[in-house]
Order: C-alpha cells, then structure tokens, then sequence
C-alpha cells in the first residue's frame, strides 16, 4: 500500500517508497505498448492539470498518463484561471476542490505553491514544478529510466552539469538519485552553484572534465538563456566552451555512459547535436518512460490497491 | 489625584535598584519612597505591585503602525493598544505609510490621532526623501516641527550615495539621526529568504549577508564623512555587528537596533513555506544569531525595537515569494527579550537600558524614574510562564512565528503618564 496522499518532493519519499514508485511504472509501461492503449483503471476519477507556467512535454506528459489509465483529466492555465483576475492560490485550489478532482496536478513558478495548496485541499496533489524548488516526477522517470538500462542505481556514478541553482530538476535529481545509494556530482559555473548544496547529497566537481570522469550518467541540463541576463555567463559560446558535452569530453566517461537531459535541449550550447543523437543518449527514452511514471504516480495516489488491469 | 505603586522591586538602570514605592500625582513622579513610607493623602489609589518590577517605560523605536492608508492590517489605535499590552510607554513608528510621512500634515495627523487615543505616546520618524522614493530631500525641518524624531525610508535604502551623504549632512545640522534600513537590492535579487543551505534546500531566492552589510559599511563612511548620527535598523548579519563595532571603536557616530527574531530564530525554522518566518532582513544562520548575541553583550548593539510589522492574511496566506516580509513584534518582543535574562546573556539592568533607556536616548527624551518626571513606567510580571497566543493579540494583525512558543515574563502594567492603560488583572 501506497500511503503518501501527496507527491511534493523528492525528499519526502523513503527508499521504499521510491523503488515502489519505479515498480509500479515498470508495469505500466507496457501499456503503452499496446494496439489499445487504454486500461480502465481509473475510470470515473478526475485528474485536474492546474498548470500556471508554460509546459508542453510535461503538461502532455501527465494528460497521456491520466487518459490510458481512463481517468478524466481538465487542465486549467494561467491565462484560463482566475488567478488573472486576482484570485489567491488558496481560493482557486478551494474552488478546484469544490469540484471534486481525485488529483490535482500543479505546476507553478513559486516554490511551495504545491504544498500550500495540499494543505487545503482533500485531492491528492502532485507537484509538476514548483520555482527552483523540485520537480518529482521528472527525477522519477530519470531513476526509472537509469534503473532500466542499468539495473540497479546503487553505487552509478551520476554527473550534472548545468545551472544548479535555478534548477528544481536538479534539486530532484540530486536528491532521489542520492538517495537509493548512487555517488551524484555536479559541475557549473561558480554562478550556478547554489550554497550548501553539497548537503543534498552531491559532490561539486571542479572542472567538466573532473565531473564527467568515469561516470556511468551524464545529465545535462537546459542553460535558461531567457533567465540570466548574462550575469551568469557572458555568452552561449563561452560555456559551451567550458560546461558543453561533446564526444571529445564524453569519452572521459564509461564506456557504456548514459547522456540524459530533461529537455528541451539547446543543441550546441549544453549538449552538442551529436552527442544528443548518439547510442548513449537515452533522452526521448526519457520522455517515453515519463508517460509510464505519471501513470504509476496517479495509480498509487488515486487507484487504490487495484492492479492496473482490473476490471 | 494620587496612586502608590506598593511593593514592586524598582529598578532604574544606573540610578535605582532596590525594593521602593512610587507616588504618582497628576501623571508626574511625586516620590519615590521607602516602602515602609507613610502617605497621608487618603484618597490615594494603591496598585498593588508586590513581587513585580518597576522600570521606566519601554519604548519601541521600530514599529509599523500602518495608519494612514493600511488601516485593515494596523490602525494607530490598535497597534498602540498592542504596544501598551507588550509593555511599551512610547513607540517610533515608520513613515511608510499611504500616503508617506514625508510631510508635516501627515506628522500632525498622526501625532494628533495618538493624542486623542491617551494610549502609548507616539514619537513618529519622517521620511529621509520624498514619497520615500530616494529622489530629493522630503522636508525635514517642517516634520521636526511637527514632532519628528528621527528619519528614515525604512523598507526601502536610499541606493543613491550622494542623496545619502546630503541627507546625513542636513540632519546633522537639525540634530536628527537617520535611521538606515541598509539593504542593496540589486545583491536581494529577488530573493526572499537568507542565502544559505536552507534556501538550496527549499528551493527559494536566497538574500545573502552582504546584502546587508555592504550599505552597513557604505552608511559608515558617509557618518564618517559627515559627522552625522547614523543608526543602523534592525541588524541582522555578523559582518554588520562586526563593522558597526569596529567603527564604533573608531570614534564614528554610529548607534544600532536588532530584533527579538534576529537573537531567537535562525534560517533553520523556515520550513515548509510558511510566511509567518518571512521578514526583510531575513532571518540568518546561527553564526548570525551569536553574533547578534555578542553584539548586544559587548554593547556593539545598543537597543532593541521590535520592527512591528503587521499583515493581513491577504499578504501571508499565499505563496512564499509571494508573501510580505514583515512580523509583529509589539506582543511578543518583552518575553523573547527577558530569555536573554533567563539564559543569563544580560543581566535585567542591561536589558532594561536597551529596552527603555536607549531607546529614550535616541529619541531624545528622558525617562528617568525620578521625580517630577512624566509617570511612563512598566511594571514587569518576571515569573509568569504562558503560551504565546496570537488569538489574545490587541493588534489587528496575527503574522508571528512565535504562536505556541512557551515564554516566561510580561508586562504586569503599563503606565503613561500616570494613567494605568495596560493591566492583568
């Protein structure tokens, strides 16, 4: 039994809970595979997108999920929701509640907003994103897809590259993949290396060489051009330059590494287009795996102890 | 009319300690006589203070009062109704309100409204530029003619250095000090909590140290430069405590204010986003929280104001970086203060001179308990044990972290001008 109400991080989910968490996507994951891809799972349950900062990968990530398990899933948007009108988080929740959904889903650009929200609401809440804070199911579908090719986390070296700080991906991912026993280290620029980060299961590698070094996972995540007004970093050429994955730097790593990335990618500044095609690259895997994980996630919150294919 | 204060422990920083009685006739300090003392008057009223402690009126130089303009989070008569309750004789409250205290009408209103009140007395601060918009200079003098003690454009820093240095320049001459709320924005960045493992932890804009500390040591070197009284608000950082002390050591005519939170909380109880550890400057690390501590020890720090700042749910009940910084203080500020006594950092005696004789000092007035003074005094409950309640709040705001906090001490009384207008009974 599945005994967390809400997904908010991935801090507060045991070990258990996770490898449960991957279990059940396993299983799901043939769904999709399937001619039909549909089960009736979650039949007359109503899953509420609520998503009040632009997505498109995993906003559809989450509406696939809910519709193959034949939930019925209604997304609100920023510009859709009366939060323009000025209506306060915790009123659009209660109005959302008010409705009945089994789940909301909830991506916001404020950190906490999901927690807030899950403190007033019956709904199971799911976190899709919350500011720099974490992105749970992302991490998920990340250890799901590790565990997949590798078949076990433990022990993997795993090597992140990018901008740490305003990165709840790497928030997750730090921390989950920590967490089930993996050796996590992290390379930016010194501006993107948040304070005490170290104490959320990481070691910070002093140069992208260092960093890649023998490592079994090499994620790299998205530079946020919009974001930095180049106080960060002085151009895109420069720190493709120093913190870019191309196939001279991956060769520094195992032979059989995976290159990962949360997406979308910048080809040519973070990751290099051939890296980002080449046999190591598991990133539309990623995506793929996504949809199986956020089945799972709304099947341990709002299916009960039924299996998948009941009915 | 005549009232003893019977059977109360007097104590007057420097001047007065031991077990007296006071005589209070027509709101002036007749006497102050020896317990055994005999007074003849036989319409005399007793209040019966035994076990308690009498000092002179505490007075809270950093309160928000909101009035005009914010009346649904502070009224002038609710905050000084929290004021008198938290054992405060005198209050000095922020110009930031709407419209702005940057003009004398709105110096007369307000000292007028708390007049008619006959609570707490009201010293207000005026604003340093107009509309507390750092632009040009507000007019100063006509303020202090109405009744200004200070100035200030707390909540937001004069950023540009030059208007800063002809501020401290002028006032110098009014013989006014400046109170800076010393914050670069530009290292804020947006930021809502202190810059730290727990802010990566929480995933929230961290403010770091030195947003602070670099306008610290800025503001130094314009006192320097000018000669001008420059006192630091609400310190909060170890390299703010460490820079004033130096330039204190110097000979430079600088003074400063930390808060209760600032010696009690750290970055380590902000968890889970809840808005009521949410303040401007943040709360800090636990280095930050000793070095305050020392700094109020070695006299580095010399006062405490609570830094009051009421809000409604509408600004606390949303997300965190949402949220408004700010916590009341008036409630709560005595209790939080007398742990430093319990947890013997300062004797009773320091505390008393931080909390009502330098503060008085800095506002220019004298609240000496001797005779023929106005009878501002506080009588302190120092063994009573209770549960902060936020429910039992005289101010219209309820944003404390420190609801359900177990205290020890309060204000048994509260005295202006001979007229009790706080007691438990």
């Amino acid at each position: 039994m599945f005994a967390k109400k809400d997904i908010l991080d991935i801090g507060s989910l045991d070990p258990a809970e996770i490898s449960m968490i991957l279990d059940t996507a396993e299983g799901m994951k043939e769904i999709n595979e399937r001619p039909v891809k549909k089960v009736p799972t979650l039949r007359g349950k109503t899953i509420v997108l609520f998503f009040q900062e632009p997505s498109t990968r995993t906003k559809l990530s989450f509406d696939t999920a809910a519709k193959r398990l034949s939930a019925d899933s209604l997304s609100i948007s920023q510009s859709t929701s009366s939060i323009v009108k000025g209506e306060t988080l915790i009123d659009t929740a209660k109005n959302l509640e008010a409705m009945k959904p089994d789940v909301i889903v909830l991506r916001h650009p404020s950190s906490g907003a999901p927690h807030l929200i899950a403190k007033h609401v019956k709904a199971s809440v799911i976190n899709a994103g919350d500011g720099i804070h974490a992105h749970p199911s992302q991490a998920l579908l990340d250890m799901m897809s590790v565990r997949e090719k590798k078949g076990k986390i433990k022990g993997l070296k795993i090597s992140i590259i990018g901008d740490i700080s305003h990165s709840r991906v790497a928030r997750s991912d730090i921390t989950g993949f920590s967490k089930m026993g993996a050796k996590v280290r992290i390379c930016a620029p010194q501006t993107m290396i948040p304070m005490g980060i170290e104490k959320l299961g990481c070691t910070i590698a002093p140069t992208m060489e260092a960093c890649i070094e023998d490592a079994d996972v090499v994620m790299m995540l998205r530079i946020q051009k919009e974001r930095q007004g180049n106080i960060l970093f002085p151009t895109e050429r420069e720190y493709a330059t120093l913190f870019g994955l191309n196939t001279h730097r991956l060769k520094l790593a195992k032979k059989d590494v995976l290159v990962m990335h949360p997406g979308p990618m910048n080809r040519g500044v973070e990751i290099a287009s051939d890296v980002a095609d080449s046999e190591y690259s598991i990133i539309l895997e990623q995506v793929t795996n996504g949809v199986a994980l956020r089945m799972a996630l709304f099947y341990l919150l709002a299916g009960g102890n039924r299996h998948a294919d009941a009915d | 009319m005549r009232m003893r204060i019977k059977g109360a422990r007097v104590l007057d920083p420097g001047k007065i300690d031991g077990q007296k009685d006071i005589i209070i006739k027509d709101g002036i300090i007749e006497d102050i006589i020896d317990p055994k003392a005999v007074c003849e008057d036989p319409d005399i009223t007793v209040l019966d203070a035994s076990g308690m402690t009498v000092v002179p009126g505490l007075i809270d130089i950093h309160v928000h009062l909101r009035e005009p303009g914010h009346e649904y989070k502070e009224t002038i008569e609710t905050g000084l109704r929290a004021a008198a309750s938290g054992g405060f004789t005198a209050v000095c409250c922020m110009p930031n309100t709407k419209p702005v205290n940057d003009n004398s009408q709105v110096t007369r209103f307000i000292i007028n409204r708390a007049k008619e009140l006959g609570l707490s007395k009201v010293y207000p601060a005026g604003a340093i530029t107009a509309g507390s918009m750092g632009n040009t200079l507000a007019q100063i003098y006509e303020m202090k003619q109405a009744g200004i003690v200070a100035v200030t454009d707390d909540g937001n820093p004069v950023e540009n250095s030059n208007l800063m240095r002809r501020a401290m320049e002028y006032c110098k001459g009014l013989q006014m000090p400046v109170f800076v709320h010393a914050e670069d924005l530009s290292l804020v960045d947006g930021g809502s909590m202190n810059e730290g493992f727990f802010s990566t932890f929480w995933g929230i804009r961290g403010i770091p140290n030195a947003a602070e500390s670099v306008m610290v040591l800025r503001d130094i070197a314009l006192s320097e430069l000018t000669g001008a009284h420059v006192h630091f608000c609400h310190i909060s950082t170890r390299e703010s405590v460490e820079a004033i002390r130096r330039a204190k050591q110097r000979g430079v005519n600088v003074t400063c204010e930390t808060a209760p939170h600032y010696f009690t909380l750290t970055d380590e109880d902000v968890k889970d986003y809840n808005t009521h550890f949410k303040m401007n400057p943040p709360l800090r690390s636990q280095a930050d929280r000793k070095a305050v501590i020392e700094g109020l020890v070695d006299g580095t720090i010399d006062l405490i104001a609570s830094d009051h700042a009421p809000h409604s749910v509408v600004e606390k009940d949303v997300e965190f970086d949402q949220a408004a910084f700010g916590i009341v203080g008036l409630e709560t500020s005595l209790p939080l203060s007398l742990k430093l006594v319990s947890d013997k950092i300062l004797t009773l005696e320091t505390l008393v001179d931080k909390m009502a004789k330098q503060p008085a000092k800095m506002i220019g007035m004298d609240n000496d308990i001797k005779k023929g003074n106005p009878a501002d005094l506080t009588i302190l409950d120092l063994e009573k044990t209770y549960k902060i309640d936020p429910a039992t709040f005289k101010s219209k705001s309820r944003n404390t972290p420190f609801s359900g906090r177990r205290v020890k001490g309060c204000a048994f009384a509260t005295i202006v001008d001979g007229k009790v207008i706080h007691q438990i009974k």
